[in-house]
């Protein structure tokens, strides 16, 4: 079954293993996350699960969302998201609570969130080019080199990798390991880092695309 | 957030292990592993610092071998360390007992230990 949670993350840290190895994990807060709509295919041409995460004053909630989440019979919170899933595929009714337990140690997740602003960047920092010589008599030190042919094409290819704006983008990190999972704190433990920066939302799914054990 | 992230690591540390510091002669014992056997393995020496904190910290001892100055640096809360004996416990004027490293012979290993001060004084 495959459903996702909202989450927050915390911070990295290290925890010893069960066979003692020192392993790397990042500590995100993840649920309880209520389920506040359920859409179908008869009514809202597809199938998917909407979820909330952090309880939210009433007042602070605007009056058609405090509608939504009372015909829903859940207190206001401060995100939704859906997430979409097949038919016939879990059960999830509305009220149900989605929490960390049903991850386990071992399994695999994918994490998605926005990667850390980085602000107008070189091609060196961006895209990893090489830049030129820093001396000898060189002038040309984190330059992106050619930026295309000749009199044809006539133009610079599209998609050329040049400087701009850098990461505060929405990214996936697949198949990453549950390193533990502590449920009466919502803590989900994950091995080695997650993108993003401390505080920021994360999405923590269950593994789209992993590979089935032989 | 950074109290979360104590309270995560809070189980693992080892309470026990507090208890020497920099300039006390030690014998670390260690598990290691050879197939599926297990033996202790002791490294004497003096520890010469202890950095970070909480689940992080380390320190490091300092042998000489052969004549040759050795160093290991330790996780302070590995389960891998079986104990931390101390052999004698010293006075130090320092955080870091790096200028050991300068030092050859007889120097090397040479720190104030706490006993002998104790009597001294009394």
């Amino acid at each position: 079954m495959s459903f996702t949670l909202i989450g927050t993350k915390i911070g990295m840290t290290q925890i010893y293993d069960g066979e003692n190895r020192l392993v790397p994990v990042t500590v995100v807060q993840a649920g309880p996350c209520p389920v506040v709509q359920v859409k179908n295919g008869e009514s809202d041409g597809y199938n998917a699960v909407q979820i909330g995460f952090k309880e939210q004053k009433e007042h602070r909630v605007n009056k058609p969302q405090i509608g939504h989440f009372k015909k829903a019979g859940v207190a206001p919170h401060h995100q939704l998201r859906e997430f979409r899933v097949n038919e016939g595929e879990g059960e999830f009714n509305v009220g149900d609570v989605l929490d960390v337990s049903k991850f386990e140690e071992g399994q695999k997740v994918d994490v998605i969130g926005t990667t850390k602003g980085r602000g107008f960047q070189g091609v060196m920092k961006r895209w990893n080019f090489g830049g030129g010589p820093a001396s000898h008599g060189s002038m040309t030190h984190r330059r992106g080199g050619s930026y295309g042919m000749c009199q044809w094409p006539g133009e610079v290819m599209k998609g050329k990798k040049m400087p701009g704006h850098m990461g505060n983008k929405n990214r996936t990190t697949q198949n990453l390991v549950v390193a533990k999972v502590i449920a009466e704190k919502n803590l989900i433990l994950i091995k080695g880092s997650v993108h993003g920066s401390k505080g920021g939302t994360v999405y923590i799914r269950t593994a789209k695309k992993t590979r089935k054990a032989k | 957030m950074q109290s979360i992230i104590e309270e995560v690591t809070q189980d693992q540390l080892k309470p026990d292990r507090e208890k020497f510091k920099v300039g006390d002669g030690v014998r670390v014992h260690t598990r290691v592993r050879e197939g599926d056997k297990e033996r202790i393995q002791v490294f004497a020496g003096i520890v010469i610092a202890r950095k970070g904190s909480g689940i992080h910290e380390t320190f490091t001892v300092r042998r000489i071998s052969y004549g040759e100055g050795v160093e290991r640096v330790f996780p302070v809360h590995s389960p891998n360390i079986e104990k931390v004996e101390v052999d004698r416990e010293s006075v130090t004027m320092r955080a870091r007992m790096y200028y050991l490293r300068d030092r050859i012979g007889k120097k090397a290993t040479k720190v104030k230990e706490k006993r002998l001060l104790e009597t001294a004084g009394a």
